[in-house]
């Protein structure tokens, strides 16, 4: 099946299925939707009005049997930065969209009248219809009741009641391979959906298969990309431990944010860790490995019971459980498992409401450690739309206006995850420069700063910061645009035979010859083109800055600012 | 002297979390690692008082050393 473009037009309620212009046929994925939104949307418009459109894009080698490759990507112009932004999760539509033939969808406009939608993609259509039985309702009904409808092989793209109210921090959920969730969490993006007054997209399931030019090539290619990342040591702890296994290693390098990023060790740090957890899943009965999307080959989530033994939360991931453990000083792993359940019904970023509540705990509106209180506000004050639950809602800098707080960790507006910039310089380079506000896994300098991947260089000197965070946020835009995973890059990092096999796939999935040189400039040309958008929507090399308070107030243990010059920062973009 | 070893992830199963421990003035990173039946080859981050450093590092009385596998995540 040849690839299309899926428009639907949320202003006339009609659909279209257009051939893909020859400029996005090498795209997918972060490139794919950055570039769509580059080439569609005003710059300035408002990112809750008409003029935003939400794209929605496997990645090049999603649908196909390729290892790790069943991310999704969404993107729009951020109602929570003002920037361009994408931000992508697993789950099944990736896989699902990709063997309907599907390129990308774009969905623009607004309706005119006070009613919802839904939106169905099959082999032979794609069909708006009006919403009414789950307007206001959680992910995890939207998922039960389109299973009853549709059936439970169908994949279920969706907003909870924080995208209806188009809250700053509303996120796109993904149903995963179990019927639970995933997110394209960053950014606001379930507030533009609310804003297209889509509730849901269900996609059914094919026995169609993706094109590949080459096969035999293709199946080579992955043998020894699976491979070399079922060997990669780092694979088999994140199968073990999760993502949360960095709990530990970020507070004992003095660099886990405490106290609303007052502190860089969490006395509490173990019983918030990775190995901690480990154990709690296992004496209940739980999984500690688990995938989540079909072809995972490192199964980094896990399944989270309660006492009872019974599903409490999956995908429990470091940045949330360090957001509401260490940031918040909430100690205790079963209220931080309610307060992620209760985000992903709700339809909410964990990081960037998370990052709020401590915030909010500055500002007295709970205390410090109140992991009850944070569960009570996302219940009785967000998930019911109040005007605090409204505030926090919107994220951290929303909480930090509204109550006077100046100690507000965010770049761009939006939150700064897990990783004190003070005490990791690389990635304060990364949160300052990045296209889309502050975020670590645009260019994740924790590897090659903390853990040992890809080289070794000082945390906390300035020497080859600037460097590092470049590449790899480069290099990350282009695998944000194959659809994988970007857990392959520490695979990629350090085995010689990954890259390579990668970019053999792509070149026997669509019968090309890339280079790794090629795929290099997809990376650079993909931050251009979201540079470029966001200096046409208003924004300088001033806004590519951290928060006042880092250059000031010294972070223990280490006692360290921010001392990256404004020089050192906008050197970053000196590349061609 | 002595000195706070600390585990990380599958280096603890069947020994210890963290721990007080006696060593000769003079011993390197290296040989502690290997005194607790830990393969060099192994180790994938080691902090000295929450500073990375090298296996040939030379310890002293007082420090706290922490030493993890090979580990990543995000």
């Amino acid at each position: 099946m040849a690839d299309r473009i899926f428009r639907i037009n949320m202003t006339e309620l009609t659909t279209s299925i257009e051939e893909v212009p020859a400029d996005w046929m090498g795209h997918g994925g972060r490139g794919l939707t950055s570039t769509i939104v580059a080439a569609e949307v005003e710059p300035t418009c408002h990112p809750l009005g008409a003029k935003n459109k939400l794209v929605i894009a496997p990645g090049l080698l999603s649908g196909t049997v390729a290892a790790n490759s069943g991310r999704i990507s969404c993107g729009a112009k951020s109602p929570l930065t003002g920037t361009i932004k994408e931000a992508n999760a697993g789950g099944t539509a990736a896989q699902m969209l990709a063997r309907l033939g599907c390129k990308a969808i774009i969905i623009e406009g607004q309706p005119r009248e006070d009613r919802w939608y839904s939106i169905l993609i099959d082999e032979e259509d794609v069909t708006i219809s009006e919403e009414t039985d789950l307007v206001g309702k959680g992910n995890f009904a939207v998922v039960e009741e389109a299973g009853r409808r549709f059936g439970d092989r169908h994949g279920i793209i969706t907003i909870g009641p924080a995208g209806e109210m188009k809250m700053l921090a509303a996120n796109i959920s993904i149903k995963d391979p179990d019927g639970k969730l995933r997110s394209c969490g960053r950014g606001g993006l379930g507030a533009v959906l609310g804003a297209k007054r889509v509730k849901f997209i269900a996609i059914a399931p094919t026995d169609a298969k993706v094109e590949i030019a080459d096969p035999e090539k293709f199946r080579e290619a992955n043998r020894v990309f699976t491979k070399a990342l079922v060997d990669n040591p780092i694979s088999q702890a994140l199968g073990t431990y999760g993502t949360n296994v960095l709990v530990n290693i970020i507070n004992e390098a003095g660099a886990l944010p405490t106290r609303n990023f007052s502190a860089g060790q969490f006395d509490g740090h173990e019983k918030i860790s990775g190995e901690t957890m480990h154990d709690i899943i296992v004496e209940r009965d739980g999984r500690p490995k688990h995938n989540c999307h079909p072809g995972c080959v490192i199964q980094c989530s896990q399944i989270y019971n309660d006492k009872d033994r019974k599903y409490k939360t999956s995908g429990f991931e470091y940045e949330s459980i360090w957001a509401m453990g260490a940031d918040c000083c909430v100690d205790n792993l079963d209220l931080i498992a309610e307060a992620d359940h209760l985000m992903d019904d709700i339809g909410i970023d964990t990081i960037e409401t998370s990052v709020a509540m401590g915030v909010a705990m500055e500002a007295g509106v709970l205390e410090f450690g109140d992991g009850e209180g944070i569960c009570r506000i996302l219940r009785e004050e967000i998930a019911a739309g109040t005007p605090l639950g409204r505030i926090i809602g919107c994220g951290a800098g929303s909480v930090g206006r509204a109550f006077g707080v100046t100690r507000v960790p965010v770049v761009k507006n939006q939150a700064i995850p897990a990783y004190d910039p003070r005490a990791v310089k690389g990635i304060g380079i990364t949160y300052a420069t990045s296209t889309q506000g502050a975020d670590h896994t645009m260019g994740y300098t924790i590897a090659t700063n903390i853990l040992g991947v890809g080289g070794n260089i000082d945390p906390l000197g300035k020497e080859g910061q600037v460097e590092l965070s470049r590449n790899l946020q480069i290099a990350t835009a282009a695998i944000d645009s194959t659809g994988m995973c970007l857990f392959i890059a520490f695979a990629a990092l350090d085995d010689a035979t990954c890259l390579p096999a990668l970019v053999d796939m792509i070149n026997a999935r669509y019968g090309i010859s890339l280079t790794a040189d090629d795929v290099t400039s997809l990376g650079k040309t993909i931050l251009k083109t979201e540079r470029a958008f966001n200096q046409a929507a208003g924004f300088t090399s001033r806004d590519d800055r951290l928060p006042e308070f880092f250059r000031e107030e010294p972070l223990p243990p280490h006692n360290v600012v921010w001392d990256m010059t404004d020089e050192e920062i906008d050197a970053f973009w000196d590349f061609s | 002297m002595r000195l706070t070893v600390r585990l990380f992830a599958f280096f603890r199963d069947g020994r210890f979390r963290e721990r007080e421990c006696d060593y000769p003035e003079g011993t390197t990173v290296r040989e502690i690692i290997t005194s607790l039946g830990i393969d060099p080859g192994e180790v994938g981050v080691i902090m000295l008082n929450s500073r990375h450093c090298s296996q040939d590092q030379v310890v002293h009385q007082g420090d706290k050393l922490a030493i993890f596998p090979v580990i990543g995540g995000g």
